[in-house]
């Protein structure tokens, strides 16, 4: 079974069924994991092994079932195609309350996403990586551009196309309490995309069924099996995200998008999560779209990386070529600007003067010519409050979008590091 | 049934301190309680903690939600709502005095003055309503003995010192036309107008972008240096305190569990609890290798378990753990609340580590407690 088919083809699988004939194989370049000649595959799925139940399934310290092994870049057909993608919120105001403009969200973007990786969105808020994870899902009207989940068109579906759609690619929220409906115990929650879902093969439409698959799911996520008559108040915060998750997995999903799925929690409990997401991600065969804020956090789950600053992609690359050789001065900032728990690591910081400009009205050429600390450094070059630099490829799988991407090095950040500017606002008044 | 009765046996132990605190002792807790009462029973929110910071020193104290660790502060300020909250018992020496036994009146005059707080969501502690000016402005009038125009003044010159451009111009701005960054600066602005000998920051950069946490943390420190203050810290964010703390005290579950020179405390931690802080951050180096994790979740506030509380979820627990509640400051051993590193009552010496179930043993606890 190849990817190209038609997703309609495609049997559904359920959670027993996974198999490694059943996974998707692909020409080349496959996923992490052992690639035994051509096509690498997954290995075989099943259901959660014992010191998974009982909130515990991340709970248990082994080794991550595949080990790490980088996927080759351009090697495969991507699941996910985005195509100089836009989304514009509208601004309505001033008489008759007309169109006054647009907020761009998320503005000509393209990237890959391939199948079976982890591909991490980073920036700060309000550059418009959840808007870009929920116009992909089709959770938010896209302005213009493309995109394609296994070569089929994602904005054009329509009806029971959408609907197939709809069950391939799911989302996993940010915040666990505001996600989950407070007057519906756990198996309604979980049940209620089953039972959209449902027809005659699945059967979803029977209660016995559904319930019986909730479980199953509850029992994935290492949560406990009769958990599904309680409702969400009666979980912490890490056993509800789990049940989000959950929520997702029950329709057995190709590709997840992550957003925030670990921002609202403590430390220990968010490490428990992100072992779950790569615990199912190997049993599933799944592929996620990782959105977060925390770099660590992406570093660590991620494969390859894409930062956004004010709506655009400035910069994409395997995680390690990102975090160890960053070549966008917004991701060399970024990346000096988070506090490292060890204090053998105390570094310099570059602290970007300013704050984010508002998406409604974005600078003028570079969108971070007015805080860019290597502008300064090479005396304010005029190209970078003219021109939109192109989002280039400099390197084997990876692109920048910075007119002097080349012209970072070592000394040019100590020394940037060493101007510390605590200056709140950018010179010229808002 | 009365569930909290089970009360294990603290260890009572006479600490030579002087009455009116180290002189060098900026503030000083020792034994400070502090208890809910609401419908379901008792909340130990604050269970019996000691720390204390230097003069023109930063002191970070962490733990996750539920720790006790922003009570502590609310209680340090006596902003707490009683009720449900009950009056702290304890004592709270500041330049001097037990902040406790002070009357409501006295202690108006050191909040704000002489201790000012900063929060998290700077949003929620700024008045809508007012503008940035009159309400920093309020703050110099209610402490200082100047005129509205004095006070506008000195508005305007400590929104400068935070790095605000064009500051006669803010000052007539409302909060909700400025950033989160920018607020927070105000809330700063707000808390040096009146020249603090402490400083109390709860959360400040949690709820901010890492880029705008970098400039803010860069000017706590400057300011701190400028005004030769003390700072606490309150964060669960272990990053931002090895960037910015000198000591630092870890709490669990409403007790201190270890304190310490943040170097030590980072590096080479003794309690189960913060290593498995530390172990459970994704940090470079870690990719592919499965997360540490502490197994359970913090404990239920009403159902403490007895003695140590983090004994459910320890790793290395032992016979005397779930019997009796160790305390940072027992003799015998360093500064941290477990007895594998001393001995616990009827035993003659700290315990060998032995990691229940130990094949579960991870190669990330760089800590060992060979002791």
């Amino acid at each position: 079974m190849s990817l190209d088919q038609p997703s309609g083809t495609q049997p559904r699988r359920g959670l027993t069924q996974k198999s490694p004939e059943d996974a998707p194989v692909r020409e080349s370049g496959g996923a992490r994991g052992p690639a035994p000649d051509g096509g690498p595959s997954y290995p075989a799925a099943g259901l959660p092994t014992d010191g998974q139940s009982d909130g515990g399934a991340a709970g248990a310290v082994g080794q991550r079932s595949q080990p790490a092994e980088r996927r080759d870049i351009d090697g495969g057909k991507p699941l996910i195609s985005v195509e100089e993608l836009a989304t514009y919120y509208p601004i309505y105001g001033g008489f008759l309350r007309r169109k006054i403009g647009d907020v761009k969200a998320v503005d000509n973007v393209s990237f890959e996403v391939f199948p079976g990786e982890v591909f991490g969105l980073v920036g700060e808020s309000g550059c418009g990586k959840s808007t870009l994870g929920r116009t992909l899902l089709r959770l938010q009207p896209a302005t213009a551009g493309r995109a394609t989940i296994d070569g089929e068109d994602i904005f054009t579906k329509r009806g029971k196309d959408l609907k197939r759609l709809r069950r391939r690619v799911q989302i996993i929220f940010q915040d666990p309490v505001g996600s989950l409906n407070p007057r519906m115990p756990v198996n309604d929650i979980i049940g209620e995309g089953l039972l959209a879902q449902s027809d005659r093969e699945n059967g979803w439409g029977r209660r016995k069924v559904r319930d019986e698959r909730v479980a199953d799911y509850l029992d994935a996520v290492g949560l406990r099996r009769d958990y599904a008559r309680r409702y969400p108040h009666e979980f912490s915060g890490g056993q509800r995200q789990r049940i989000g998750i959950a929520r997702a997995l029950a329709l057995d999903p190709d590709f997840i998008v992550c957003d925030e799925p670990v921002s609202a929690l403590d430390v220990s409990i968010q490490s428990q999560i992100l072992n779950l997401l790569m615990d199912i991600r190997a049993q599933f065969n799944l592929t996620y779209l990782f959105i977060a804020h925390n770099l660590s956090v992406v570093q660590y789950i991620s494969d390859r990386v894409g930062v956004m600053y004010l709506g655009k992609l400035v910069e994409l690359a395997p995680v390690d070529t990102l975090y160890a050789d960053p070549r966008h001065p917004y991701t060399v900032a970024l990346l000096s600007a988070v506090p490292e728990p060890d204090p053998r690591r105390r570094k310099k910081r570059i602290v970007l003067k300013g704050d984010l400009p508002s998406p409604a009205a974005p600078p003028s050429g570079c969108r971070f010519h007015t805080r860019c600390w290597l502008r300064e450094e090479l005396g304010n070059p005029e190209k970078c409050t003219t021109d939109d630099p192109e989002f280039r490829i400099i390197a084997s799988g990876h692109r920048v979008a910075c007119h002097y991407a080349e012209e970072i090095s070592e000394e040019r950040v100590t020394k940037a590091a060493a101007t510390v500017t605590l200056q709140a606002d950018l010179d010229e008044d808002v | 049934m009365d569930r909290f009765s089970a009360v294990s046996t603290p260890i009572v132990v006479e600490q030579p301190r002087p009455p009116q605190g180290d002189p060098d002792l900026l503030l000083d807790v020792r034994d400070l309680r502090t208890y809910f009462h609401v419908m379901d029973g008792v909340v130990k929110a604050v269970d019996g903690i000691d720390f204390s910071i230097k003069r023109g020193k930063t002191l970070g104290i962490v733990g996750e939600s539920g720790c006790g660790k922003s009570v502590t502060s609310l209680s340090i300020m006596r902003l707490l709502d009683m009720p449900p909250a009950e009056n702290p018992t304890g004592e709270i020496w500041f330049a001097g005095r037990d902040l406790l036994s002070l009357s409501d009146h006295e202690m108006r005059k050191v909040r704000g003055s002489e201790i000012a707080m900063i929060f998290q969501e700077p949003m929620t502690s700024l008045n809508p309503v007012f503008t940035v000016g009159d309400q920093i402005s309020e703050a110099v009038m209610q402490h200082l003995d100047v005129s509205g125009r004095e006070a506008r003044d000195k508005a305007i010159e400590s929104l400068r010192v935070v790095g605000i451009n064009n500051p006669e111009r803010r000052v007539k701005q409302y909060p909700h036309e400025l950033s989160g960054g920018m607020r927070q600066r105000v809330m700063i602005a707000m808390a040096l107008s009146c020249d603090p000998k402490l400083l109390i920051a709860d959360e400040p950069t949690t709820a901010l972008d890492v880029t705008i946490q970098a400039q803010i943390l860069e000017l706590m420190r400057k300011v701190q240096d400028d005004f030769d203050m003390t700072l606490m810290l309150i964060t669960h964010d272990l990053g931002v305190v090895a960037e910015t703390v000198d000591d630092v005290v870890v709490m669990y579950g409403g007790r201190v569990v270890e304190q310490g020179p943040v170097d030590d405390v980072l590096l080479r931690p003794k309690h189960p609890y913060t290593e498995g802080l530390l172990a459970s951050i994704p940090s470079n180096g870690r990719r592919g290798e499965r997360l540490n994790v502490i197994k359970g979740t913090v404990p239920n506030p009403f159902n403490m378990p007895t003695g140590c509380n983090f004994t459910p979820r320890c790793p290395f627990r032992f016979e005397p753990c779930p019997k009796h509640d160790p305390r940072v400051d027992d003799p015998g051993g360093p500064p941290v609340a477990c007895w594998l590193w001393k001995p616990a009552p009827g035993t003659s010496g700290p315990a060998p580590r032995v990691r229940e179930g130990a094949s579960t043993a991870s190669g990330t606890q760089t800590a060992s407690g060979e002791a």
